[in-house]
């Protein structure tokens, strides 16, 4: 019985693998793509391992050409990094706040700020844009830092951690006359940090993923960030189909790196924040 | 994390139970000085989603009563009332891109379903299951633009590899995916299908752990098949986990804005524009703040109907 029910689910993984190679065909194809001579992209049938390899041509073009990816990854890791600090920091504090402390409008406060999630972000585009001019914020890396900081997911899903570290530590710790900065940093902080790590991965991932705040909100092509360079490398280089390839793999690969680093906590705070923001 | 947590509450438990024997009163702190504290911590959240969200919409409630474009500066900003919400009802590309907004919701539930299949087969027919959450996984996390770049040559309509595989099966006239006015919208939606699985099926996988495993083995022994079990058990039972997925699935619908700016930008003739993208051009290439504004508005109005529909909706078909 033991036996059958093994090889049964063995057939089913085998099976499972081939649907699985089947859906990430695509990202197969790309990466085969960028290491080909441009002649070769659109052979058919499709030569998965290239016969003329042409990579380190294609990737030099596209890390040092007219559309520098070295200046671009600069930016996008400059935009992200930053944009993960702040945005932990804060949303940090202000779960803390909503979890632990009793203020006075904390719950109405709280509805507020979870009632600004269900806002569609393209909604407020173009106010935002005009703030942003009038502040000096337009154009700027700083702006579009400050975009993703304010995240209600990370407030929220946060907030669920602090929920659960019991009161009795919070209350008796203000008892030995500890005030909340200090509970936050020596017990709370340091309870979370599973859980911070999770928002903090994901706060990346979303970041360096963004392409619609940085489409409206800059427009000098050295802050360009990385999503901003593939889509017009793509305009200029609509037709070299492996340069494109190799332009996408490059706007990928740290991703894939850091979700293959962090999957465990992607995946369970993706099931525990339950939804994207 | 849990179990640290544990250990240290254990440890200020018995020094609290010796705190309550003398106060024996469980203190409560509140006053000024805990609302000041309170207000500091959450001070950098709430003045940021101030200014960056509630500041936008009740600016954008007044620019929608204006004929103005951000150009002109302030003084030329000139009251028209409800003109701009009137042309726009009246207007058949921005009530197109409502009907194909419609119509990508449909991409929700064969997302769900298709979810929903493979994570009970994730969940207990498989060896390897964390390899499969990490592939199906991967387009979620991946940036849309480069998807989107790669589709393009996917689908080119003559050279794209998945045309040729077509024409070698046998299929005489291939559709012309995102070139042709009547696959365009399937095609984004088939992008969208396949991008979205992986976050529907990490979500599905934590709710179908949560359903007692004695359900199942009291149906084995009544002899159910797998079949009955899963349309008996587990549909109704993951039944909340479809209702957040679906929700979350229609309002995220009527953000997808990435993928069609880079995919097709609204095109071929109009049939993949969506009230979005409209948005987008109306206010960024057109340069007419006002109108934009009023577009923001209704779409504003419209996700909260169908936030309010779906919540009472719920009631009549979730199991909790």
């Amino acid at each position: 019985m033991v036996a059958r029910l093994d090889i049964r689910k063995l057939i089913v993984t085998v099976i499972m693998v081939l649907i699985g190679i089947a859906f990430l065909m695509p990202f197969l194809w790309m990466i085969s793509a960028s290491f080909k001579v441009e002649e070769d992209v659109l052979t058919f049938p499709i030569q998965w391992i290239p016969e003329n390899w042409n990579v380190v041509e294609n990737y030099k073009e596209v890390w040092t050409g007219s559309m520098p990816f070295l200046l671009l990854y600069w930016n996008s890791i400059k935009v992200t990094v930053l944009t993960t600090l702040v945005s932990c920091t804060i949303s940090c504090l202000a779960a803390y706040g909503f979890a632990k402390i009793n203020f006075k409008g904390r719950d109405f406060i709280f509805l507020i700020v979870l009632a600004t999630f269900m806002i569609p972000p393209q909604t407020l585009l173009v106010t935002q844009f005009l703030l942003y001019r009038w502040l000096g914020l337009y154009d700027t890396h700083t702006g579009l830092i400050l975009l993703n900081s304010f995240s209600v997911f990370g407030t929220f899903m946060l907030r669920q951690f602090y929920l659960g570290i019991s009161n009795e530590i919070i209350e008796s710790a203000r008892m030995d006359g500890a005030g909340h900065f200090r509970i936050f940093t020596s017990i709370a902080l340091p309870l979370v940090r599973p859980a911070i790590a999770t928002y903090a991965v994901l706060r990346f991932i979303w970041t360096w993923n963004d392409f619609q705040n940085p489409l409206i909100f800059l427009r000098s092509k050295e802050l360009y960030t990385i999503q901003l360079g593939v889509q017009s490398f793509s305009d200029q280089h609509g037709s070299v189909y492996s340069l494109m390839m190799a332009a996408s793999v490059s706007a990928i690969l740290p991703l894939l790196i850091i979700f293959i680093i962090g999957q465990k906590n992607v995946i369970e705070g993706i099931q525990l924040g339950g939804v994207k923001g | 994390m849990n179990s640290g947590v544990k250990v240290e509450s254990d440890m200020v438990q018995t020094t609290k139970s010796e705190v309550r024997k003398k106060a024996n009163k469980r203190p409560s702190f509140s006053g000024w000085k805990e609302d000041l504290a309170g207000y500091a911590f959450i001070g950098p959240m709430f003045i940021g989603t101030s200014i960056l969200v509630l500041f936008p919409i009740l600016s954008s409630f007044v620019l929608s009563f204006t004929d103005w474009n951000f150009v002109s500066g302030y003084q030329n900003a000139k009251f028209i009332g409800f003109k701009n919400f009137s042309k726009l009802l009246t207007n058949t590309l921005f009530l197109k891109g409502l009907v194909n907004n419609v119509l990508l919701i449909l991409a929700v539930p064969i997302t769900l379903l298709l979810s929903l299949a493979l994570a009970v087969i994730i969940n207990k027919y498989v060896y390897l299951k964390d390899l499969f959450k990490v592939i199906y996984f991967m387009p979620f996390i991946s940036s849309i633009v480069a998807v989107a770049v790669v589709f393009q040559v996917l689908f080119h309509p003559t050279k794209g590899p998945i045309n040729q595989l077509l024409l070698t099966l046998g299929v005489e006239n291939p559709p012309g995916w995102i070139a042709d006015v009547t696959f365009a919208l399937p095609s984004v939606m088939l992008i969208m299908v396949w991008t979205g699985i992986g976050f529907n099926l990490i979500i599905y996988l934590a709710g179908l752990q949560n359903i007692p495993k004695e359900l199942y083995e009291a149906a084995q022994i009544d002899g159910a098949t797998a079949w009955s079990q899963f349309t008996k058990i587990t549909i109704p039972l993951v039944s909340p986990t479809t209702f957040l997925l679906f929700v979350t699935g229609v309002i995220s619908s009527f953000k997808v804005f990435d993928l069609i700016i880079v995919l097709t930008n609204g095109g071929p003739a109009n049939s993949t524009i969506t009230p979005v993208v409209y948005l987008y051009q109306q206010a960024f290439v057109e340069l007419k703040t006002g109108y934009a504004s009023a577009i923001s508005l209704v779409m504003f109005v419209i996700i909260l109907i169908i936030t309010y529909i779906q919540f009472i909706g719920q009631k009549k078909w979730v199991n909790y």
